[in-house]
């Protein structure tokens, strides 16, 4: 336990101390309040009874920074470590490869949190200026809140087997942005071919992860999706750990 | 402390370390020597339990190193080649940081870190980032690394390289130093690194121990057939017939230098070294003696003449 708060500590810092950390920040702050601008001018002429958040997390905006945050946090994890050399040092000190990748994981979502802290912002800015006329109860905020870790989390573990991958920053960001981009897309294609085809078609809509989000944002919370979203992040970073052990096969 | 046996590590089908095996004991200080290639490194990420190795065992301290690598990896300080740091973050920090990876409580690494900065004169950068250290710095806050846990064997993969000879110095003295109290494995490729620094050498090629000794072993193992050189001021003719009578010297040759003096290059059978026989033929004579040596084969003669035979039998 010990090993893995020390480096997650180590690893949040260095998010902290550079540069990157607050570019990151910075580009994700106006981001966020610039698409609360676009999609709140319409209102002004026409009334909406849907809460800021659905409209937020229904949004294009919400998956565009979603999917363009979480390569970026997690493409330096292993990769930067493995072209230094310090990974080699990291590795040979008594710490576990399981408590390595949790750590670093645990490090980028705490980052990745702290990068969507601005939202709260957002919203509170809205609720104030509207004059309490918006929706926002404690159930939806807190089921959109929960998709956005839980998915959150899920493109942090893809992010984090892509860098093991990897000795480049830019391969690990492009792989992980690959693979979360098509589980994404994933969604639209299960929405056409739900209906037209039988199992293949059900099991497509078990990965809707934009449903998914929709409904999170609605304040409603399904077992289904925090299942499947819980289990894909932890094959994800059992197949970073399987990546991290693989020096050690002979 | 450290024993190999039969230690290979094949990379795609290509063996970078077949079967070498040797022990260092406690206290000692081992270098393994060897051109670019010989599989220096992976040996030594194999003793430190970064790699697994193909085939053999390697055992530190009594365990083995694939199969207990937690805990060996507690008795091992390992600082690999280039020396990687984390640029962004300060001395003390570092230090800090890696003592807490290692296992030390709180206390005990508050502690420690002060024990090794102070002994690798590291105060006066100790909150300074690592990124804004010379190079001489930075080795030293490696080698505090490798030493903060109080490992009982420490690995360094070519600790001098890339610094400046007066660093060099500074580097080397510090890892004599560290010799007093642990066990120390290094590789260099620069052999009078290994003769100024360890007690044994390895000498490696091609994945494979090719010699083995003390550097002054070494040497006189390779001055068999050493020459020893004289500037002595006498006839041609009575220093000829001088060394005719020695029977141990069995080849020689007198050139004529300025003046009376004349260069004789002896060449004595089974590496007997004749310099005391020349000092006294000349005291004996009153000649005038103004230079005798032993033309000495450094390592890296011994380490040309090893490898020319390795490939010569191949």
């Amino acid at each position: 336990m010990r090993a893995i708060f020390t480096l997650a500590r180590r690893e949040l810092a260095s998010y902290l101390v550079t540069w990157t950390g607050y570019i990151l920040i910075a580009a994700t702050a106006f981001l966020m309040g610039w698409s609360f601008v676009v999609m709140l001018v319409p209102l002004r002429l026409q009334n909406t009874t849907m809460p800021i958040t659905e409209l937020f997390f229904g949004t294009p905006y919400f998956w565009f920074i979603l999917l363009l945050t979480a390569p970026l946090i997690t493409m330096r994890l292993f990769a930067a470590e493995k072209l230094s050399g310090t990974f080699e040092t990291l590795m040979t000190t008594p710490v576990r490869d399981g408590q390595v990748v949790l750590a670093k994981f645990i490090a980028a979502l705490i980052f990745f949190l702290l990068l969507w802290s601005p939202l709260v912002l957002c919203l509170l800015v809205v609720a104030r200026f509207t004059g309490g006329g918006v929706a926002l109860d404690a159930g939806t905020l807190g089921g959109a809140f929960l998709g956005l870790v839980l998915l959150g989390a899920l493109f942090l573990a893809i992010g984090c087997f892509a860098s093991a991958l990897t000795r480049s920053q830019i391969v690990a960001a492009m792989t992980s942005l690959v693979i979360c981009l098509g589980l994404f897309l994933l969604s639209f294609v299960s929405e056409s071919l739900a209906a037209a085809t039988g199992w293949a078609g059900r099991l497509l809509a078990c990965a809707a992860l934009a449903n998914y989000m929709d409904d999170f944002a609605r304040g409603v919370v399904d077992t289904r999706p925090v299942v499947f979203c819980l289990s894909l992040t932890a094959f994800f970073l059992f197949l970073t750990l399987r990546v991290v052990e693989s020096r050690r096969w002979s | 402390m450290l024993e190999v046996e039969d230690l290979t590590k094949r990379y795609a089908g290509r063996a970078a370390v077949s079967g070498i095996s040797f022990t260092v004991g406690r206290g000692e200080i081992v270098g393994l020597l060897g051109p670019n290639g010989a599989g220096k490194s992976t040996t030594l990420r194999i003793l430190a339990s970064f790699l697994p190795a193909s085939s053999g065992s390697v055992r530190i301290a009594g365990l083995d190193a694939q199969r207990d690598s937690d805990e060996v990896r507690r008795h091992i300080g390992y600082m690999p080649e280039n020396n990687p740091l984390y640029p962004e973050m300060r001395v003390r920090e570092y230090l800090k940081f890696r003592a807490r990876l290692k296992g030390l409580s709180r206390g005990r690494s508050r502690e420690r870190v002060d024990v090794v900065t102070e002994q690798f004169g590291l105060a006066e950068v100790s909150r300074k980032l690592i990124g804004h250290l010379s190079k001489g710095f930075r080795q030293r806050v490696g080698l505090a690394d490798t030493l903060v846990h109080e490992p009982e064997l420490i690995i360094l993969d070519e600790p001098t390289i890339g610094l400046d000879p007066t660093q060099i110095r500074a580097v080397r003295q510090l890892i004599k130093d560290l010799g007093r109290k642990h066990t120390v494995v290094l590789s260099t490729h620069i052999l009078p690194e290994a003769e100024m620094t360890c007690q044994r050498v390895l000498i490696l090629h091609q994945g494979r121990i090719v010699a083995e000794g003390a550097p002054e072993e070494l040497q006189q193992l390779m001055n068999r057939g050493g020459q020893i050189l004289a500037e002595i001021a006498a006839p041609m003719a009575a220093l000829r017939e001088a060394f005719e009578a020695m029977v141990e010297v069995e080849v020689y040759d007198v050139t004529p230098l300025d003046g009376d003096f004349h260069r004789c290059a002896l060449t004595p059978a089974n590496g007997a070294d004749v310099r005391p026989q020349v000092f006294a033929l000349a005291k004996e004579r009153g000649w005038v003696l103004r230079e005798l040596t032993r033309n000495r084969f450094s390592l890296e003669d011994i380490f040309m003449r090893v490898t020319r035979r390795e490939e010569e039998e191949v």
